[in-house]
Parts: C-alpha cells; structure tokens; sequence
C-alpha cells in the first residue's frame, strides 16, 4: 500500500494560445472501493489561478484550506491579488516546511494573468520542488499514463476548442487505464474573459 | 531581584493621553544630526550630514546610509546604534519575504514590518522605544513600469509617505524650504540638488564630500554616492 495512491486520482493542466485548461477527475475511492463520484482535485484560488492537489484525500482537504489561509492573509496585507508565480513559491515554501513529514500530495498550479495573457503552470513534488514547463503539467495517480497522452495531443497555440478536444482526450484515456482514477471528470478552459467548467464521462469503473 | 521591578512596560499612558517615552524619543530624534529625503519622478534621494566631533575620527570607515535590498535604502536621525539593529532587522525581514514568496519585497510592506518592530518597543517589558526616525526610499518596479517611494518611520511606529521631508536638527526650517521648493516634475539631478541645498540651510560650518552623505534609489537600484561624486554635486551649488 502507497500512500500517494491510497484514495487516488488525476489532474492536468494544459497550455493554449491564450487560453488554459485544468481538469480533474472525480472519484474519491479508499484503496480499491469507491466511495464518491463527485470528488475533484483542481481548485479556484481566483477565476484565473487555479491549483491541483491529488494525493492522499485528507491532505488534499487541509493544504486547500491552509493555502487559501495564506493567500487571504497575502491579500490583505500586500493590498493586491496574488500573482502565480508568488502563490507556487508560497505552496513550495510551506510543503518544504514539512520536509521530514510531508503533505501526501503533488500538486500543479496553473494561471493566466488576464492583463499580460501570460500563462504559468509548474508542478511540485510533495516536498515543494518546482518545475516550470512550457506546455502542460500532470498529476496523480494516473501521472505515467496522463504524460503520455500529452506529449501525444499537445500542441502549441491551440485555441480554446482544439484545447478543449487535446485535455479531455488526454485525462479520459490516461485515467480508463488507472483502477484508482476515474469515474467522471470535470474541465475548465479559462479565456482571459470567460471561464467554462463542464464535466465528461470516462468509464465509470 | 532588581529585573523584576522593572518587567513593566515603560510606555505606559501619562493622564494627558500621552506615550511621555514616545515624546522624549521623538525629542532624541529632533536633536540627532539633519537628514532629508526627497521624491523625484524618476527616483528618491537621501541625504544626511555626518558631522565628527574631532578631526581624529576616520571618516568614511561607518555609514549612516544604509542599503536593505537592491532596490531599498534607508537613512536615519538620532541614535545610531538604534539605527544598526533595525537595519539588520529590516534586512532580514527582506531576505525572509524572498525566500518565502520568491519575489522582492515591495517597499510598503518593508516599511510596514519595520514600523511594527518599532511599535513592539512600546508596548512590551523592559525595553525603551528606538530613538531613531527612519527615511526608507525604494523603487518598486512592478508598480506602473516602476516608481519610486518615500517613507519615513518614527518611534512610536507610526510611518507616512511623503514627496518630501526634513528629520533631525532643524527639521522645521528644512520642512519649509522643501514646501517651497518641491514640484511634481522634479528629476533625481535636480532633487539631489534641492537635497543638499536644504541640508545647507541648517549646516554649521563648509559642506564638504567628508560630512555629507547621499544615496540613490532609482530604476537601477539603490547606491551611495562615493565622496568624489558628492564633490561633484557639492561644487554644482557653490
């Protein structure tokens, strides 16, 4: 038994022309049973940041809580919203804080800054090590299969609906071929003026 | 034993609704030697007289300029000593913040840690408020393709913005003459003129590049002069 792969799970984060896209999948499973069909690991930090946090469920839970503690905390004392950048070296800073006892997650960041159209995506391990890449960022337990997809289906400029068409291929095919991720998945593509969150069906097994 | 009779806070209110240790430090402050910071549309200078009391003393070995981070830096009036701790003070508050959100500090939020730090002096066991003013200038580049800043901090934590400003001797006289003689449009040549021209005002004795000090905070960052460019501004208002 893993720990990182005991309730599982899958996020993806993907990068267009001047659009971006996370998706999660939706199962909250105990080991081999599934418990809910409703659960995802991508969350609003803003309607243009948004974080991944798939891993052990109840850490999922408590860094989202503790992370939008901060954030709140940043905001109002620096009197400004948080920039990308500065929110993924906060997350890094305070899971490096747990080095010799981690937070059982590995989380991605992704964020479109509405005014400059620039996007920021970057994925840490569970002990804060960042990577920025160009493209697109995967997570969970479904990690391998979802890496593959995306080197497949990825393209530079896409707009929002080649976007759209490339993330739910990758994250459906990664997560029917991962017993612990699955059972439904919910998009967003995110424009500099419009965000659409719609749910996809995968094999719901 | 004798520490314990004195583990109560000294600030504590006079029936005037007064803070008489805040007022005698601000009184510290008001006799420490001059300094002024003016705010240009392309940056901010600090300027402050550093007079010796002997010809024995070596100039130039000790600073009362201070840089805190690249693009910060800071000048006081009164109590150097006070000044030395709230300079290592404010540079480590600058280091933690880049450490933890991996960005510069912004100078506001500098200036805000330090007055706080300041405040905490007058409100805690045994200790006395700083007697020091502070005149902090940064530039903050992610501000409208970057502008400059001006804050001063006094010891009872309080801390304003300003265009410009006068501290130490004669800080009244100087006040005025900055009322007169600042605009919006100045550029940092002219403010570092206007600077030195207001510390002339209440200087005893020839301005020269030994008992002057002036430093720069712009968009390349903050330095201080070396005493051959002081020389070169010093001679511009003869």
């Amino acid at each position: 038994m893993s720990i990182l792969s005991y309730n599982g799970g899958a996020v993806i984060a993907m990068k267009g022309g001047n659009c971006l896209a996370v998706a999660t999948d939706l199962r909250y499973g105990v080991e081999l049973r599934t418990v809910t069909t409703d659960f995802p690991k991508m969350f609003e930090i803003h309607p243009h940041l948004w974080v991944g946090l798939p891993g052990l469920a109840s850490d999922t839970q408590t860094v989202l809580e503790k992370i939008r503690f901060r954030v709140k905390m940043y905001e109002l004392q620096e009197n400004r919203p948080i920039q990308p950048e500065t929110f993924a070296a906060m997350l890094s800073n305070m899971l490096y804080e747990r080095r010799f006892g981690p937070f059982f997650i590995e989380p991605i960041v992704a964020g479109l800054n509405p005014h400059t159209q620039s996007i920021y995506l970057c994925s840490m391990d569970l002990i804060g090590n960042v990577t920025t890449p160009e493209d697109f960022v995967v997570g969970g337990t479904a990690e391998e299969q979802l890496l593959g997809m995306c080197e497949t289906v990825w393209s530079p400029d896409m707009d929002p609906d080649q976007l759209f068409e490339s993330v739910s291929q990758a994250l459906v095919n990664a997560v029917d071929r991962d017993a612990s991720a699955g059972w439904g998945a919910e998009i967003t593509i995110i424009e500099p003026h419009q965000i659409t969150t719609r749910r996809i069906k995968t094999r719901m097994d | 034993m004798a520490s314990e009779r004195y583990s109560f806070s000294l600030t504590t209110f006079s029936p005037s609704g007064k803070l008489v240790q805040i007022e005698y430090a601000l009184a510290a402050v008001a006799s420490g030697a001059a300094s002024v910071g003016i705010k240009a549309v392309n940056g901010v200078v600090l300027a402050t007289e550093k007079k010796h009391k002997s010809i024995l003393y070596e100039d130039h070995s000790t600073y009362k300029i201070e840089k805190i981070t690249d693009h910060i830096g800071m000048v006081y009036s009164g109590m150097g000593p006070d000044y030395r701790l709230l300079v290592r003070r404010a540079r480590k508050m600058a280091q933690d913040y880049l450490l933890m959100y991996g960005e510069t500090i912004p100078t506001s939020q500098l200036v805000q840690r330090v007055a706080n730090v300041m405040q905490e002096y007058t409100q805690s066991g045994g200790v006395r408020p700083f007697g020091v003013s502070l005149l902090i200038a940064g530039w903050d580049a992610s501000v409208n393709n970057g502008s400059p800043i001006l804050f001063q901090c006094d010891p009872s934590g309080a801390y304003f913005a300003w265009k410009a400003t006068a501290m130490g001797k004669n800080y009244v006289n100087g006040k005025t003459f900055l009322e007169k003689r600042y605009d919006d449009k100045l550029e940092l040549e002219d403010a570092v003129h206007t600077a030195i021209l207001t510390l002339k005002e209440g200087f005893e004795g020839q301005m020269t590049e030994d008992n002057v000090e002036i430093g720069i905070c712009d968009e390349n960052g903050f330095r201080r002069f070396t005493p051959e460019e002081v020389k070169d501004y010093l001679t511009n208002i003869a």
